[in-house]
C-alpha cells in the first residue's frame, strides 16, 4: 500500500499531463497510466486497478473512464470518488432492480451479478457473468451452500439445480436453452414467489415453464389441474408441485418414479392410503428395477381428466388399452380389478371386506389357540420333568 | 454313539414302557422314509426363500423391507426369487399329491385316507386334543398317541390348504390375464388379499408354533431329529407314540421297521440345517411383528 501511494507521487510528470488533458474528453488510456498498476489499492485496501487488456474487450471499452466515474472532473481526483450510477444510462434496468427483491442489497447491485465493471461482457459473450452457462454459478455465490441468502435463511438452491435436469443439461451438455436461474425468475426484476407479479408466483408458473414447454402448458391447461388453477382454485398443484422447483428431474427416471406418487398422495389422500395396499404399491415402494404403475401411468400426468370424460384413460372405455399398457392380454374381466379397493370399507369393497375380516378372523383365532395351546405345553411340560426329577430323585435315594 | 446324546427325554411314567425290555444295544425305528425327509427339507427351503421374499413386499414400506430387497439386487430380483421357490414347491406338492393317489388309489392302501397310521384327522383326535389340554392344566392324564398326534396333523393339513390357497391366489397374480378369462377383476384384489393374508398366517405358524411344538419344547429341545436322520431310538418312540409302538409290537410288525442308527454326520448336517432354518425363521419372526411397532 505504502509503495503505491509512493509511485503517486512520484510521477510528476505524468500527473502533469493528465492535468492538462482534464476537461476534454479523457481517453481511458491517461487513467490507466496509473490504474493498469495491478497493485493499486485505496486507502481501505480495495484494488483499484484496471486490466487494461480486458477493459477494452468489454462491452464499454468505447467508453470513457470519466463517463462512468462522473465525479472526476479534474487531476488530482480526490482519494475518495463517488459510487458509479449505472442508471444515468441503464434506467430501465436500474429502476426494475429498485423494486426487485435485490433493492436491499448493500452490494454494487450491477456488479454482485455482471461482476467487475471494468470487464463486463455482453450475455452472448462466454466470459460474460451472466452468459447462460454462467448465471447457475454467478446466482450460486450467494444462492448456494454457505452463501448470502443461506446467511438470510434461504434454501441452498443453486447445487440442487446443478443436479436438476436443467442444470444438467445447462453445465454438462452446455446446452443454451436449458432454463437457468433467470428463465424462470428474470434478472433485473426478480420477485418474491409470493409476489403474485413474479413468474414464480402459484398463478403463473404454468405460463412460466410453458414459455419453454408450450405443449405440456396446453395438455395442463385442459386437465382438472390446470382448469382449476385457471378458475383460481390454489390448491390443485402447478408444475413445481409435482415436479418441483430447482430439484427437477427426468420423469422416467425411477428415482422420480418412486418419489412422484406420495406427491399425488400429498392431496388424494383416500386414493394414496388405498393405491398403498395393493401389489402395484408394494413392488413400486421397494424401489429397484421392476416399474409398476404409479398414479400417471393410468391417469395420465399433465392432462389429468375425470373419470367420467371419454378421453380419460381410465374412463371404462379406455381401460383395456390403459391396462394393457403393461399387462398384455388383458380384457374386459381383467379390467375389473379395483386399483384403488379398500378392503376396509364395507361400503366401497363388500365382498373384499368380507374376505379379509374372514382371513384375520382365521389369522388371529388360530394363532391365539395355538399359542394359549403351547404356552401351556410348555409350562405342563417343565412342571412334569421337575416332578419326574424328584421322583427319579426319591428312587435313588 | 449313544442315543441319550440325541434325546434325553424323561423315563415315561405311563404303560409303554412295560411293553417291551430295554435291549442292550439302543434300537432304531424307521419314522420317515428319505423320499419324506427330502420334501420336509424341500418344502421348509422353498418356504423361508418364499418368506423372505414375501416379508418385504408384505410390509414394503418398512424399513428392512428396502434393506432386503436391495440386498438380493432389487426388486426385480426378490420376485424372480419368489417365483422360483413357488415353482420349485408347486412341483414337490404336486409330486406328494401323486404319491398319495399312487399308495391310496393304485396300490389300494386305505391306511393313507383313514385308520391309525392316515393324516387324516378322526374322533381320537378330537379327543385327544380334549385330553392334552386337561392334562395342560393339571386335570386327568397325558394322553398317548398313534403314529400322527393331532398337532402334527394339523401342521400337515395347514401346510396342505396354505399351499392350495397361497399357490392359487398367486398363480392368478402371476398370470393375472390369463386368469381373468374365468375370474372376474376383482377377484385379483381379493387374491392380494388372500395371498398375504394367507402367508402372513403360514409365516406366523411356523415360526412360532411349529418351532415350538415339534423342535423347542422340552422332550425335543433343541430339534427333533427325526426329520433329519429319519429313525428315532426305541425309547423316543415309545414315549411320543406308545400306542403307535404298542400297536406295532402286536401285530409283531416291530422288527420290520427296525433301522440302521443315524451316522454322526447325519446328525450333525440336519443339526446343522434345521438351525440355520430356525434361526432365519426367528430373525424373520422378528422382523414380521417389529413391523407392526414401526
Amino acid at each position: 500500500m505504502q509503495s503505491s501511494r509512493f509511485k503517486l507521487r512520484i510521477m510528476p510528470g505524468l500527473a502533469f499531463l493528465l492535468a492538462v488533458s482534464f476537461g476534454h474528453a479523457q481517453p481511458a488510456t491517461e487513467c490507466l497510466a496509473c490504474h493498469s498498476d495491478a497493485t493499486l489499492q485505496d486507502a481501505s485496501g480495495k484494488s483499484i486497478s484496471v486490466d487494461d487488456k480486458k477493459f477494452h474487450a468489454s462491452i464499454h471499452s468505447g467508453m470513457n473512464c470519466v463517463d462512468c466515474h462522473a465525479s472526476i472532473k479534474s487531476y488530482p481526483h480526490p482519494d475518495k470518488v463517488e459510487k458509479v450510477k449505472c442508471e444515468s444510462c441503464h434506467a430501465d434496468e436500474s429502476s426494475q432492480l429498485a423494486t426487485s427483491i435485490h433493492s436491499s442489497s448493500k452490494d454494487h447491485p450491477c456488479t454482485s451479478c455482471h461482476g467487475n465493471a471494468h470487464e463486463i461482457f455482453p450475455k452472448s459473450d462466454p466470459r460474460s457473468a451472466v452468459y447462460a452457462l454462467n448465471i447457475p454459478k454467478t446466482c450460486g455465490q450467494c444462492h448456494g451452500n454457505g452463501g448470502m441468502a443461506e446467511k438470510h435463511g434461504l434454501q441452498s438452491v443453486a447445487p440442487r439445480y446443478v443436479d436438476s435436469i436443467h442444470g444438467y443439461a445447462l453445465s454438462k451438455e452446455g446446452l443454451l436453452v436449458a432454463a437457468s436461474c433467470s428463465s424462470c425468475h428474470g434478472s433485473h426484476h426478480i420477485l418474491s414467489h409470493k409476489d403474485p407479479n413474479s413468474p414464480t408466483s402459484k398463478t403463473n408458473i404454468p405460463q412460466t415453464c410453458g414459455k419453454c414447454h408450450a405443449g405440456t402448458e396446453a395438455a395442463y391447461m385442459s386437465g382438472v389441474h390446470g382448469k382449476a388453477i385457471a378458475k383460481g382454485d390454489f390448491n390443485a398443484p402447478v408444475c413445481s408441485d409435482c415436479h418441483t422447483a430447482h430439484d427437477i428431474q427426468e420423469p422416467t427416471a425411477s428415482a422420480f418414479r418412486s418419489r412422484s406418487t406420495p406427491i399425488c398422495g400429498s392431496c388424494h389422500k383416500d386414493k394414496f392410503s388405498t393405491y398403498r395396499d395393493t401389489f402395484h404399491s408394494q413392488l413400486g415402494s421397494l424401489g429397484g428395477y421392476v416399474e409398476t404403475a404409479r398414479c400417471w401411468d393410468c391417469h395420465g400426468a399433465h392432462d389429468v381428466l375425470p373419470t367420467s370424460d371419454p378421453r380419460s384413460p381410465v374412463a371404462p372405455n379406455n381401460l383395456i388399452a390403459t391396462c394393457g399398457k403393461c399387462h398384455a392380454g388383458a380384457n374386459a374381466s381383467f379390467v375389473k380389478y379395483q386399483p384403488h379397493a379398500n378392503a376396509h370399507d364395507r361400503k366401497l369393497s363388500p365382498v373384499l371386506y368380507y374376505i379379509r375380516l374372514f382371513m384375520n378372523l382365521l389369522l388371529i383365532s388360530v394363532l391365539t389357540f395355538f399359542i394359549i395351546h403351547t404356552i401351556l405345553w410348555l409350562l405342563r411340560s417343565n412342571f412334569q420333568k421337575i416332578i419326574d426329577s424328584q421322583n427319579g430323585g426319591d428312587k435313588h435315594e | 454313539m449313544s442315543n441319550q446324546a440325541i434325546n434325553p427325554a424323561p423315563q415315561p411314567s405311563g404303560t409303554a414302557a412295560q411293553t417291551s425290555a430295554p435291549a442292550n444295544e439302543p434300537r432304531y425305528f424307521r419314522r420317515f422314509t428319505t423320499g419324506q425327509m427330502w420334501m420336509h427339507v424341500i418344502l421348509f427351503s422353498t418356504f423361508l426363500g418364499l418368506a423372505t421374499t414375501g416379508l418385504p413386499l408384505r410390509f414394503s414400506e418398512s424399513p428392512w423391507a428396502r434393506l432386503m430387497a436391495g440386498a438380493v439386487g432389487g426388486f426385480s430380483a426378490i420376485l424372480a426369487f419368489h417365483k422360483f421357490c413357488a415353482l420349485v414347491m408347486t412341483v414337490t406338492f404336486v409330486v406328494h399329491v401323486f404319491e398319495i393317489l399312487k399308495r391310496g388309489i393304485l396300490r389300494r392302501d386305505k391306511s393313507v385316507f383313514w385308520g391309525s397310521t392316515s393324516m387324516v384327522a378322526n374322533w381320537k383326535d378330537a379327543k385327544d386334543l380334549f385330553m392334552h389340554m386337561r392334562w395342560f392344566i393339571g386335570l386327568g392324564k397325558k394322553p398317548e398317541f398313534e403314529r400322527y398326534a393331532y398337532w402334527e396333523k394339523f401342521d400337515y393339513w395347514a401346510v396342505f390348504w396354505g399351499m392350495v390357497v397361497i399357490g392359487f391366489s398367486g398363480y392368478a397374480m402371476w398370470f393375472a390375464p390369463l386368469f381373468a378369462h374365468f375370474l372376474p377383476g376383482w377377484a385379483l384384489n381379493a387374491a392380494l388379499v388372500i395371498h398375504s393374508e394367507e402367508g402372513l398366517l403360514a409365516i406366523l405358524f411356523i415360526f412360532m408354533i411349529h418351532f415350538v411344538n415339534t423342535h423347542l419344547r422340552p422332550g425335543s429341545f433343541p430339534m427333533d431329529m427325526v426329520i433329519f436322520t429319519g429313525v428315532e431310538s426305541e425309547h423316543e418312540f415309545k414315549v411320543k407314540r406308545a400306542l403307535e409302538y404298542e400297536r406295532m409290537a402286536k401285530e409283531g410288525k416291530l422288527e420290520s421297521r427296525l433301522a440302521p442308527a443315524p451316522t454322526k454326520i447325519g446328525i450333525n448336517l440336519g443339526r446343522v440345517v434345521g438351525f440355520t432354518a430356525i434361526a432365519i425363521g426367528l430373525t424373520l419372526l422378528g422382523l414380521t411383528i417389529s413391523a407392526y411397532f414401526y
